[in-house]
């Protein structure tokens, strides 16, 4: 295969990365759920994980996507 | 500034040749004691001595302890302490085989001198958008990063030179990116790691006289991992690092567990011109390498080549994002 597609999954992990970090410090870091239904610290802190493991599984299905979609001809090979 | 200037070159200096000058003496020492295996990508199966990788360590520690001889920091130390630890796990593994589950769970314990000494930051720093504080999640992830990083590299080690030359192409970024970020002092410890693995690379590299071994690879990838936690980098770590990244994570999603890497079956096969091919056996893991001849057989030392420009590639984004770090919104 000529190397290009690596290139661009590699490419395509690093904005990922990026914008994984874009969604954590903008959007889940402030973001409070004890300030709806007055929530104990150490449980906000716990829900906010539970939510980064989920950005986590689905960070790897958009890989796996890219991954099959990518390189489809040369995993049939 | 000039002190920092002369640490550099001084230990960069000492990095590459005390790697340089001993392992010659070494490669003797192990084919008299018959300490050899067979390298089968090679014509008539030549054998080559192996591990390799006290010298290694013997370049990372005395390296780093001149570092630390101009800049006594805790940080160093930790650099040092959990390298070693990484070398006894690999001498282990070198000596017998273990299970796929031992290097994860004993790489894990050689992260404890970094918590112990408290030579980490506990907040993880992304570019443009700043930064989170995660104290009691951070230690998770220190705990996760020695292992990580050390069966990363261990599983790029499949062909001649290419274990050594990715990871003096990746800690080379790493040492830039830090040098942009202004921690001079890590970066000046990431230099050691990429002259020590330069070294080493000049007997490792097609064809090789020797091979790390486990005891190698893992001190490449630990001491990689403790410089990205101590130097507050883990970001860009993973950046420079996403080739090998990239293979792991083929190989896991094809195979759906972690196993041994003697256990599985090769990706690739050797032509009769000794050229490397993709294997259409489906129960085979996909990996980086079996992608790049996918297309067409390629020698050892092509393959490669293809895979340190990819390092290098992934380098040039690992500096960009410490470029980005700078970059507010």
């Amino acid at each position: 295969m000529m190397p290009g597609p690596v290139y661009v999954f590699v490419f395509a992990m690093w904005l990922l990365i990026l914008l994984g970090g874009a969604l954590i410090v903008t959007v889940l870091g402030p973001f409070s759920f004890g300030g709806f239904v007055g929530l104990d610290p150490m449980l906000n802190s716990g829900i906010k994980v539970a939510i980064a493991l989920t950005l986590v599984s689905v960070w790897i299905l958009i890989l796996s996507a890219i991954k099959n979609w990518m390189f489809k001809k040369q995993i049939k090979s | 500034m000039e002190n920092q200037i002369i640490a550099a070159v001084l230990v960069s200096i000492v990095a590459f040749f005390t790697v340089f000058t001993i392992t010659p003496f070494l490669i003797k020492f192990l084919e008299k004691r018959n300490l050899v295996v067979k390298d089968y990508n090679r014509k008539g199966g030549a054998m080559v001595a192996r591990p390799g990788g006290i010298f290694i360590i013997i370049g990372v520690i005395i390296s780093e302890l001149v570092l630390y001889a101009f800049f006594p920091s805790i940080h160093i130390l930790a650099i040092v302490i959990t390298s070693s630890l990484a070398f006894c796990v690999g001498i282990v593994d070198d000596r017998r085989v273990m299970g796929g589950w031992f290097k994860p769970v004993a790489l894990a314990f050689c992260a404890i001198p970094i918590l112990l000494f408290g030579a980490y930051d506990p907040g993880l720093v992304f570019p443009i958008f700043g930064s989170v504080n995660i104290p009691v999640l951070y230690i998770g992830l220190v705990i996760f990063m020695i292992p990580i990083t050390g069966n990363t590299i261990n599983s790029i080690d499949v062909l001649n030179g290419v274990a050594s030359g990715f990871t003096s192409i990746a800690s080379f970024a790493l040492s830039a990116a830090l040098f942009v970020m202004q921690n001079y002092e890590i970066a000046i410890a990431s230099l050691a790691l990429s002259f020590v693995a330069l070294a080493f690379y000049k007997y490792h590299k097609f064809p090789s006289r020797i091979f790390p071994g486990d005891s190698g690879v893992l001190v490449f990838g630990a001491t990689y991992g403790a410089i990205a936690i101590v130097g507050h980098v883990e970001v860009i770590a993973a950046v420079a690092l996403l080739p090998a990244i990239m293979n792991s994570f083929l190989f896991l999603s094809s195979m759906k567990k972690i196993v041994e890497h003697r256990q599985i079956k090769n990706p690739t096969f050797l032509s009769d011109d000794y050229k490397l091919g993709a294997t259409h056996d489906k129960d085979a893991p996909i990996t980086i390498v079996r992608l790049i001849v996918a297309g067409k057989p390629m020698t050892e030392k092509e393959i490669g080549f293809v895979i340190f420009k990819l390092a290098a590639f992934s380098g040039i984004l690992a500096v960009i994002t410490a470029f980005l770090m700078g970059v507010r919104i």
